[in-house]
């Protein structure tokens, strides 16, 4: 099971990264993308939404299932990878590189509670 | 405690991600679902299906009794081998379970029930069967040395190559399978012990279903993949059969539908008129309650069973959805409100997903049949 340690997680299997420029982008994790099988159709969120912590903002769907996602900080999304709505199976075989959307947090002090909250590689792999 | 068949170390083996599956520990894939449904349209596929349950049923009175029990009628069952899909009906007309039996002669047959239902089913035959001379004895093994030793596997080959493949692996078979008509099986005997082998199957596909000694199921398994055949699992199991138009049990239809209701009243046979079978009179007075007919995803977007259908005629549900990999693109069974003449072939309805509405097309099943789309 690949777990990146520069990453943060969330129980529901999102992976979160810190940006530079303060964003946060979002993706699901390897475990997810295998729990899941074969991906074949995502929705992402609208560009301009803005977010709450833990709110339900975009869904991955496999030949099986359909999984909610939801937005592991708070902000307004300020851009989605379409490429990869394009090609869904695509994080299939390369979940971390293949983003889903990012988030500019609305607030940077509120950010930094909320990702201090999320688990880090050794805590996320304890859950699964 | 969860069950398995004789071929859970073969499924680890094989890297199979493994679930629940009405109290069995089944395989979904084996690393990629969709992989597994092209094999299988396109070249050769593997099931272990071992979890559903063969019923033998014996005696003096074995056809008199199916005559009563199913909705279909195994008088038209002459020749030894010959299979019949026949629905089996509560008093008042809805679907106990859908089954496959298999004649050999008027005094024995052989039944093959859905995994989940196979307990409610033989309880349920076992009270019908007061007043008739026949036995009915599960197949799928037990606790005691009896029932272990005789207890069977079922696997089934399908796909367009598994023919040439199955006699690849198996060459004395050939003599008695070449010329076997689909829905037809034959017994093979083999030195581990006698195998039933049916033209019969879930996806489609040509191919061919056998049933065999518990015992040599695992060593089959493996002689057949080393012949180029594919393991498969019942996450390619439910989008081949949803493709070929065929209903699961539990999820199309149950004991609060009937035939009518989801595409099967081509199973009811009232030829014979003196035929009273269970269900009969509740289907003269009952009318289909719904239309049972496919749906086509016209946007990008998955369906699933019970989202909510919107038609000119009323609300309608989705009773299975999944992705097409045949099509690429989403497809479902559904149950729309019936009218004076129901909703056209052809015509356009609304499919609540999460908080839209996507435009479907009403198609008439099946949508893929030996790796064409009939669309």
């Amino acid at each position: 099971m690949n777990i990146p340690t520069h990453l943060k997680y969330a129980a529901s299997h999102e992976w979160s990264k810190a940006e530079s420029d303060g964003t946060i982008t979002v993706g699901i994790t390897d475990h997810a993308q295998e729990a899941l099988g074969d991906i074949v159709f995502l929705e992402l969120p609208v560009i301009g939404r803005v977010l709450k912590v833990g709110e339900e903002c975009a869904v991955v769907e496999s030949v099986k299932a359909a999984s909610d996602i939801y937005a592991p900080v708070s902000g307004e999304v300020i851009a989605i990878n379409q490429a990869v709505a394009d090609v869904p199976e695509s994080v299939n075989s390369s979940p971390y590189d293949n983003w889903l959307f990012r988030i500019k947090p609305s607030n940077p002090t509120e950010m930094a509670a909320q990702l201090s909250a999320l688990l880090d590689a050794d805590a996320y792999a304890a859950t699964l | 405690m969860p069950e398995r068949t004789p071929l859970y170390a073969a499924h680890l083996a094989a890297g199979a991600r493994i679930v629940d599956f009405a109290g069995w520990e089944m395989p979904i894939h084996y690393g990629s679902q969709i992989e597994e449904h092209h094999a299988v349209r396109r070249d050769a596929g593997l099931f272990d299906v071992s979890h559903m349950c063969a019923l033998d049923l014996i005696g003096p009175d074995a056809t008199r009794f199916l005559r009563h029990l199913l909705a279909n009628d195994v008088a038209k069952l002459a020749t030894t081998g010959r299979a019949l899909y026949s629905c089996m009906l509560n008093e008042s007309g809805g679907v106990i379970d859908d089954l496959i039996v298999y004649f050999f002669t008027p005094t024995c047959y052989r039944l093959v029930v859905n995994a989940g239902t196979a307990e409610k089913d033989i309880t349920w035959m076992q009270a019908q069967l007061a007043g008739f001379d026949a036995k009915i004895t599960s197949r799928r093994g037990g606790e005691d040395e009896s029932e272990k030793k005789h207890a069977l596997a079922m696997l089934a080959v399908q796909g367009p190559q598994v023919r040439e493949r199955f006699w690849a692996a198996f060459p004395a078979s050939r003599a008695a399978t070449e010329s076997l008509a689909p829905f037809h099986a034959c017994e093979w005997p083999t030195d581990k012990g006698l195998w039933l082998i049916a033209r019969t199957g879930y996806t489609g596909e040509d191919g061919f279903e056998i049933t065999l000694p518990a015992s040599a199921a695992a060593e089959v398994w493996q002689k057949l993949i080393a012949t180029g055949i594919k393991p498969c699992g019942l996450g390619a199991r439910d989008t081949l059969r949803l493709e070929a138009g065929m209903n699961l049990y539990g999820q199309d239809m149950d004991e609060t539908t009937s035939p009518l209701d989801t595409g099967l009243a081509w199973t009811i046979d009232k030829q014979d008129a003196n035929r009273d079978f269970i269900g009969k009179s509740a289907l003269a007075t009952r009318r289909a309650a719904h239309q049972f007919i496919g749906l086509l995803l016209l946007e990008r977007g998955i369906l699933r069973a019970h989202q909510k259908v919107i038609t000119p005629l009323g609300e309608g549900e989705i009773t299975s959805g999944t992705f097409s990999p045949t099509l690429n693109q989403s497809i479902a069974f559904a149950r729309l409100p019936i009218g004076s003449i129901g909703v056209p072939l052809g015509s356009e309805v609304d499919v609540e997903i999460r908080d839209k509405r996507l435009k479907a097309r009403v198609v008439k099943p099946p949508f893929v049949r030996n790796g064409k789309s009939l669309l």
